[in-house]
């Protein structure tokens, strides 16, 4: 087994409010091996969301975050570095793909304008000639023909399934090593969802990224990842290879998500009305029953 | 494969904003007819006679009724209105009583010192304002953040002349930085080309004329803008607090940009749009302040004339005012709406939004 | 109610607001005993004492005919309170029914009702109310007139925009789908989602038209003497500054003073309610 990628080890996050301290993580612990594509599988406010944003950086600098645990990011703690060298590894070591594409591009700025400042991340002192011609480049990888006029379009001007292949495209313009996709195209019609998630399996493996790759819906999973975790108000309950969980999911939980969730493109939230107990029950981790 | 949607050239990109041009002025032409209609209406409720006013007790009734026949009073309401609009639509704005000289040879003489010393405000507020909006929002929660907004919440607090008075003891008696009354120190002569001396000196190329005229100018400009100041500043902030909370912002911060980067364009650019209307309504409010503060530092602009033609019901002196006053506050807004067109991209690229 | 209450106190600058305002309205209601010089708030004159700035017992100085500032303050505070009352009592109930009427109906009502507030709203506030006053006679009435001509144009434009948002809410479609009367559904079902909007507004406009009317009689067109008013005090004094600087100092604080503490609890009541401007 090689270095992973990103390695999680018995994190905490808690948020200071008005009542004191709020447990969000309960110390979960999750790795990726360089190209590895790895789902983290839970409902919303199960705590995946959060565990993104740790890894980016970005809830660190909010005054009300409490993190303990380690987060090895390429063999680095990301708790132990500074503020600044985190944000140096946003938007070039790794990068992130948000959910509603066209609410995530700006408004006001044309795609080409923004595709600059993308670019800039990774060398500072890229001409506009030269980041036009490199984002269309890009464009071209993720299906898209016609680069010049969707460079020179604003966000309102392209369909959703064109900002999400804007958005994949931007994502992987800097070659990123680890790539986040928080809830990927849930606000776009399960075709084009289907096609654009098809296109992202293909980019990243063709340029080897590692992802983190968060949804509620087990069906885009099993299209997706090589292996997943399932976390539930914020434990991790259920881990191990695709394959494996789906052909024998132990964990109530996690089988109680896969009865909500008959279809294998299903859209739409799993309704799990009630909370078990069973939920509580001790992770069950595949890989470490099964020798690999 | 998705099929590639239309997507607006960009060689059509004046189209929609010279058809919103279009659009805006039609309708300011139907509000300037309202806005003529109410102030004839408010002008003709008038109590007593304003030819008998005009002429002083000591009138014959020839006298008053040549006069009255002279302004139209002896026939009906609806003709006098159309004896207005078509004087009006002539440039003619009457006699005015007051000064015995046609009110539009009034009006240009005042108007400038008027228009430039809202003109500077103006730039003063956003100038100050924005800046001071953005970085409130940046620091939300913070003690500049705190600071700002006690700051502009005194300034939109009190009205211009308070701060007039303030400023004028402040920094012309007790701190002698800034002269304490009119445009321009005497011993300075400017041939008037536009009647706003900061050009006129300009023109003239007497660059010490225009320092002491942006001399003279700058602390009644500075007591004007105050409350715009504070009012662009708090507009400004909320509209970016909100769109903090958009997503673009979030995906800006994984992507690394700078929190500078992120508060100068991406939050600022798309929360400047629904702040513009409001920016130019302020600015229009400064016409009116613009009396008071002109009281104050004995400015000679219109409004000392403006008050002079009220207390002495000066009929076509009121109107004229009222009714240049109401066009330039058309126009302001109307360039304020080819702005936000200018710079709203759902607008300049398709029909207008809202 | 109360929990509103508490927040406000809860918060320094809300509670600041609070004990500002509280002061303007205490005094302003029993103006009689706290003001030392009850007489001074009409003709009064008395030469041996004109002029003099702030000592005991004229802690704000004496005006130019020698009455008291601060007994002048406080029943000016009285008469400012009565008007913006007046004026938001009559201009909120007329631009809300104009703003509703046109957000709900549509149509030529919409058209007419929405472009006559347009012309209202082209007339750079104080200009209005100034043109106004110019024509009527300068009483405390026909202030309260023109101050209400020009405020509530804004009224309906607010509640207009909010209604033609809720118009296509799904509570009001069921309304309408169940046949609920049109006043039912624009009274009971839009009016009570646009009152967090209109009572914030209020408070904020408290202020302001006590500062539109300060602004109106500084410039000789409203309240005139010797009826006390802050804005024709400032005026008064403007001629005498610098050298008797408490003239218009102390009646200028006094407006920023009412102002800014009803600003800060309409500030504060965005927060709470969530209305937009």
């Amino acid at each position: 087994m090689s270095a992973p990628m990103l390695d999680i080890r018995d994190l905490h996050l808690s948020f200071k409010g008005h009542t004191g301290l709020t447990e969000v993580l309960h110390g979960i612990s999750l790795h990726i091996q360089p190209g590895e594509r790895v789902a983290l599988v839970g409902e919303s406010g199960s705590g995946k969301s959060v565990t993104a944003r740790i890894v980016l950086g970005l809830l660190q600098d909010l005054p009300s975050a409490r993190i303990t645990g380690q987060v090895l990011f390429d063999g680095r703690d990301l708790e132990l570095m500074s503020s600044r060298a985190r944000h140096a590894l946003r938007g070039t070591a790794m990068s992130m793909i948000f959910q509603d594409p066209t609410s995530s591009l700006n408004p006001v700025f044309r795609i080409a304008d923004q595709f600059h400042d993308v670019l800039r991340r990774a060398d500072p002192s890229v001409a506009k000639a030269a980041a036009h011609d490199r984002a269309a480049a890009i464009l071209a990888e993720v299906s898209i023909r016609d680069a010049q006029r969707v460079l020179n379009a604003y966000p309102f001007q392209l369909s959703g399934g064109m900002n999400q292949r804007v958005m994949i495209a931007m994502a992987l313009a800097n070659e990123p090593a680890l790539l986040i996709a928080d809830e990927p195209g849930t606000a776009l019609d399960v075709t084009v969802q289907a096609q654009t998630l098809q296109l992202m399996r293909r980019l990243v493996e063709d340029h080897h990224t590692a992802v983190l790759f968060i949804s509620h819906n087990l069906g885009v999973v099993r299209e997706f990842a090589d292996r997943l975790y399932v976390i539930y108000k914020g434990r991790m309950v259920e881990q191990g290879p695709t394959d494996a969980v789906f052909a024998d999911p132990r964990h109530p939980y996690t089988r109680a998500l896969m009865a909500a969730v008959p279809h294998l493109t299903g859209g739409g939230i799993p309704e799990i009305a009630e909370a078990s107990p069973d939920f509580a029950a001790p992770l069950v981790d595949h890989e470490a029953e099964a020798p690999s | 494969m998705v099929a590639q949607p239309a997507i607006v050239q960009r060689r059509d990109a004046m189209t929609p904003v010279l058809r919103l041009l279009a659009k805006r002025l039609a309708t300011s032409l139907i509000v300037l007819v309202g806005v003529s209609m109410l102030i004839f209406a408010i002008a003709r409720i008038i109590p007593g006679d304003p030819a008998r006013i005009a002429l002083g007790p000591n009138a014959t009734a020839e006298q008053i009724a040549a006069l009255r026949a002279q302004l139209h009073l002896d026939q009906s309401v609806f003709v006098q209105y159309g004896y207005f609009v078509a004087d009006v639509l002539r440039g003619d704005l009457g006699i005015s009583l007051y000064t015995n000289r046609p009110v539009t040879t009034d009006i240009a003489q005042f108007l400038p010192a008027t228009l430039e010393l809202i003109l500077v405000a103006g730039a003063m507020m956003i100038a100050f304002g924005l800046p001071l909006g953005i970085w409130s929002a940046r620091y939300k929660g913070k003690w500049a953040d705190n600071l700002i907004r006690l700051i502009s919440l005194l300034g939109v607090s009190a009205p211009s002349f308070v701060w007039a008075v303030i400023l004028m003891l402040l920094f012309a008696f007790y701190l002698p930085l800034f002269p304490i009354a009119g445009r321009i120190s005497d011993d300075i002569v400017v041939t008037p080309v536009t009647g706003f001396l900061m050009i006129d000196t300009l023109v003239a190329g007497n660059l010490r004329a225009f320092a002491d005229a942006a001399w003279h100018i700058a602390l009644p400009a500075f007591a004007l803008a105050l409350s715009g100041i504070g009012q662009a500043a708090r507009l400004t902030r909320a509209n970016m607090v909100e769109t903090y909370e958009r997503p673009y912002i979030e995906m800006a911060r994984s992507y690394g940009f700078s929190e500078r980067r992120i508060a100068n364009r991406y939050a600022f650019k798309p929360s400047l749009i629904p702040s513009l209307t409001i920016i130019g309504l302020d600015f229009a409010a400064m016409l009116g302040n613009a009396f008071l503060v002109e009281a104050i530092f004995a400015w000679p602009g219109l409004s000392r004339y403006g008050v002079e033609v009220i207390l002495r019901k000066d009929l076509n002196g009121i109107v004229g005012t009222v009714l240049i006053i109401s066009a330039t506050f058309l126009i302001v807004n109307i360039i304020v709406d080819l702005l936000i067109a200018f710079l709203n991209p759902r607008i300049r690229h398709s029909q207008r939004a809202s | 109610m109360r929990r509103t209450f508490a927040i406000l106190a809860a918060n320094p600058l809300s509670l600041l607001g609070l004990v500002l305002v509280a002061l303007v309205v205490i005094s302003a209601v029993f103006a009689d005993f706290i003001a030392p010089f009850p007489a001074h708030r009409g003709a009064v004159v008395d030469f041996a004492n004109f002029n003099q700035p702030p000592q005991w017992p004229y802690i704000f100085g004496t005006d130019l005919v020698g009455r008291d500032l601060f007994s002048r303050i406080i029943y000016a505070y009285r008469i400012s309170l009565v008007l913006g009352i007046v004026v938001l009592a009559i201009a909120v109930p007329i631009g809300v029914t104009i703003g509703l009427l046109a957000g709900y109906l549509g149509g030529w009502t919409e058209y007419l009702l929405m472009r006559l507030t347009d012309v209202f709203l082209s007339i750079p506030p104080l200009v209005l109310a100034m043109s106004i006053m110019g024509v009527l006679e300068p009483t405390l009435t026909n202030g309260m007139l023109a101050v209400t001509a020009m405020w509530w144009p804004w009224y309906a434009r607010l509640v207009y925009n909010i209604t033609r948002g809720e118009r296509e809410e799904g509570y009001v479609l069921a309304a309408e789908v169940i046949g609920a009367s049109r006043g039912h559904v624009i009274f009971r079902e839009i009016l009570p989602n646009c009152m967090p909007a209109v009572i914030t507004k209020m408070t904020l406009d408290m202020g302001f038209v006590i500062l539109i009317a300060s602004s109106l009689s500084f410039l000789g067109l409203g309240v005139q003497p010797p009826t006390p008013d802050l804005g024709s005090m400032v005026a008064a004094g403007a001629t005498y500054l610098p050298d008797s600087w408490w003239l218009t100092v102390f009646p200028g604080l006094a407006i920023l003073v009412a102002v800014f503490g009803f600003n800060l609890i309409g500030d504060a009541l965005r927060d709470i309610l969530g209305a937009d401007q």
